[in-house]
């Protein structure tokens, strides 16, 4: 592995509280040194003039599928539209299948044959086969490299078995990753509200997510274990969150750039690309994601990278795939909508991006330090253009947001000290 | 004039092309009763009805009404089809696409099935109801009814009763009405009428009598009981004694006040079997009317795909 020198670039490391204009040599994988100005020789010299030099990007929350459906996405594929996206780090949900909830899924998922081009954190399931009946392996999944426990894609429906998996999970250090959802009150495709009554759709109300929220940071109090609620999207969740910050309790939570972006409004015929779940809600909950991530209850920014094959979309809203990719759309959506409109500063974006979430998984990572791994983005933030979904590199197209204009985009990221996009352009 | 190439609710209908639909069935009309006046206008139209869920009055309506204008009318047996293989509806409607067909009539059990029907095929396609969004063209004949008996629907106090949530009928009906000027009001229990109905331009009730009071016409809505997950309400005594519609309740309205229903009726729950029989009850005009409406439907696509050839 060769040498680079990052020249000229305005870094910006919230870890660090650095902002600054600096060089930075990075040798055998780590960030060798980081100074006003660097004159060695390197490899290669990436002239970063005029633009943002970070950390690489972390996302607690993503959908690789593999293994079970590769036709929507691998971890081959999605580690690469993470590349493009600026992202070094992802956490994989579990509802593969089969399901992730063994010691020997994980090490699949960890395995080099996987082909990821960043890296790839697994993480493991919290009951065997998400079937809210037994906890899955979770120590041996610990000591295998899990680095976190979901029931992504639904709750854990008994309160008593999930309170036996927070106290246990926090032997092993492991955080949760709470999907929130009363199943018996989610029976609809869209938020229910005037939108869903205009288009004859069956609604998803705020009480959904908001019970289970409020369950979890119970449990979370009694147990003591590290509660991270996932795709928060409800000013009530958001309330609760707050409350339970206020209060002391290990709880955080993430919003995805779907929820702060898009509300129900925006959903004017029967495009499946504008269903999800938790579904785009109000107006008003959608003012209060962005309210929250100004104040910092919602501390981060997570995809919920959800791939679908076209035939899974293409179809009756009703009947459609919950889910749309957001890797390679990220970075972009989040700076538009957050910092260009002043609602906060890219420092405080890339906190939510970078160092927030490398420490809620507890790794060394989200950082520009010298010694660190060489996990590095480089973005133009003020390149505007129209997103274009068939440039995308993911195997998935789902996503709202063709077309759509936005500023800010990833033109290199190193992941381990190897440049992995190369302006704009995957090396492998 | 109606320009477009699908009949797929009334939310994006404008009153104009509703009220060329309730012209043209004016015209059509009579030719029910009196053969020698039915036409070979859609002779070179194909029509094929594609019905997911179960229906007899608008699957039987619509075939004769295509053949009283002389069109070659098919149904597809959904149940002994391809679909019954697992076949996409997309590829089927391709399908029936390439075989020539002119006009396709859906009924899908999901929101928005016809509109994904009719953004992929050259046919026409009729919405004969998707889930508990719309049913064009039973509003359509219901307004028909209403026009016919009325005179017209400025002013007009329309009363729809009982299972809301689940009614297609009754939101095609509130989009058609308040576009030509009538007032709607919504009734039923709360766990049947949801207040965000009101963003369709109506008023939400759960005080039958002082819903129907003054009402020009009352229009009772089957309960789906197909539909129903949790129970929305104790039982159907309980329901029929509180807003249920029997004679004593019927004094509130207006004394010329039309009672209608989009049939199957369960006779004593919404409506008791005194007003289903009763002279205010049109219930089995609607029936008629409906083949009138359908037909004129039928002409107005097929003069479209006409104009388009």
């Amino acid at each position: 592995m060769g040498s680079i020198l990052i020249k000229g670039g305005r870094l910006v490391d919230p870890k660090n509280n650095v902002d600054a204009v600096r060089d930075i040599y990075v040798s055998d994988g780590v960030i060798a040194d980081i100074g006003e100005s660097i004159e060695k020789t390197a490899d290669r010299v990436i002239d970063a003039g005029g633009l943002v030099v970070m950390p690489g990007l972390i996302d607690l929350h993503v959908h690789f599928r593999e293994p079970g459906f590769e036709k929507k996405e691998t971890i081959a594929t999605g580690s690469r539209a993470g590349a493009m996206g600026g992202f070094t780090t992802v956490c994989t949900m579990p509802n593969t299948s089969p399901v992730t909830d063994n010691a020997i899924m994980i090490e699949y998922a960890l395995s080099p044959k996987r082909d990821a081009v960043i890296n790839v954190l697994p993480i493991g399931a919290i009951t065997r086969g998400q079937q809210s009946e037994e906890l899955a392996d979770i120590g041996q999944m610990a000591r295998a490299g899990a680095c976190a426990l979901s029931e992504d894609g639904k709750s854990v429906s008994d309160p008593a078995l999930m309170k036996n998996a927070m106290r246990y999970s926090k032997m092993f250090g492991l955080p949760i990753f709470d999907h929130c959802e009363e199943i018996s009150l989610a029976k609809g495709s869209m938020n229910a509200g005037d939108r869903a009554s205009i288009l004859g759709l069956k609604g998803i109300g705020d009480d959904s997510e908001e019970i289970i929220v409020s369950r979890d940071i119970i449990l979370a109090k009694a147990t003591g274990c590290r509660l991270h609620i996932c795709h928060i999207s409800t000013e009530g969740s958001i309330e609760q969150v707050r409350n339970a910050k206020m209060h002391g309790l290990p709880v955080t939570a993430e919003a995805t750039p779907h929820h702060f972006t898009l509300c129900d409004e925006d959903i004017t015929d029967y495009d499946s690309n504008y269903k999800m779940n938790p579904p785009l809600r109000s107006r008003k909950n959608m003012e209060a994601v962005r309210q929250a991530l100004k104040d910092n209850t919602i501390e981060v920014i997570a995809t919920d990278h959800a791939p679908h094959h076209v035939d899974e979309k293409n179809c009756e809203f009703e009947k459609a795939a919950n889910g749309i990719i957001g890797l390679e759309t990220s970075f972009a959506l989040s700076y538009t909508e957050l910092v260009e409109s002043g609602l906060i500063s890219l420092d405080e974006m890339l906190m939510k991006m970078t160092a927030k979430p490398a420490e809620i998984l507890g790794i060394d990572k989200g950082q520009l330090s010298v010694g660190s791994a060489a996990d590095i983005a480089i973005a133009d933030i003020d390149h505007v253009y129209a997103i274009d979904v068939d440039k995308m590199v993911s195997k998935a197209k789902n996503t709202p947001f063709g077309g759509r204009e936005v500023k800010g985009k990833i033109l290199y990221t190193v992941c381990g000290g190897e440049i992995i996009v190369d302006n704009g352009k995957l090396t492998r | 004039m109606y320009g477009r190439k699908d009949l797929l609710g009334l939310r994006d209908l404008s009153s104009d092309e509703i009220m060329t639909i309730l012209n043209t069935a004016k015209e059509m009309k009579e030719k029910i009763d009196n053969p020698s006046l039915r036409t070979n206008d859609l002779s070179k139209s194909s029509i094929v009805t594609l019905f997911y869920e179960n229906s007899t009055r608008t699957k039987m309506s619509f075939m004769l009404a295509g053949e009283y204008q002389g069109a070659i009318v098919k149904d597809l047996g959904v149940s002994t089809s391809s679909v019954s293989k697992g076949e996409s509806l997309i590829d089927t409607g391709m399908t029936l696409d390439q075989m020539g067909t002119n006009i396709m009539i859906i009924r899908h059990q999901l929101t928005g099935a016809a509109h994904i029907l009719a953004g992929n095929v050259k046919a026409s396609v009729i919405n004969a109801g998707d889930g508990s969004n719309e049913h064009p063209t039973q509003a359509l004949l219901d307004l028909y009814t209403i026009m016919e008996r009325k005179g017209g629907f400025k002013g007009l106090k329309v009363v729809i009763l009982g299972d809301i949530s689940h009614s297609r009928v009754a939101r095609s009906n509130a989009f058609g009405l308040t576009k030509l000027g009538a007032q709607v009001t919504l009734a039923g229990p709360s766990t049947l009428v949801s207040s965000s109905m009101q963003s369709l331009g109506v008023k939400v009730s759960t005080d039958i009598a002082g819903a129907i009071h003054d009402a020009d016409v009352v229009m009772g809505l089957r309960i789906q009981f197909e539909r129903q997950r949790n129970m929305p309400f104790p039982n159907l005594r309980e329901y029929s004694s509180l807003f249920g519609v029997n004679d004593e309740i019927l004094k509130y309205a207006k004394k010329d006040v039309l009672v209608m229903h989009p049939g199957p009726v369960n006779r004593g729950v919404e409506l008791s079997t005194e007003v289903i029989d009763g002279k205010h009850s049109v219930i089995s005009i609607q029936v008629k009317n409906g083949v009138a409406v359908r037909m004129a439907i039928l002409k107005l696509l097929s003069e479209r795909s006409k104009r388009e050839v």
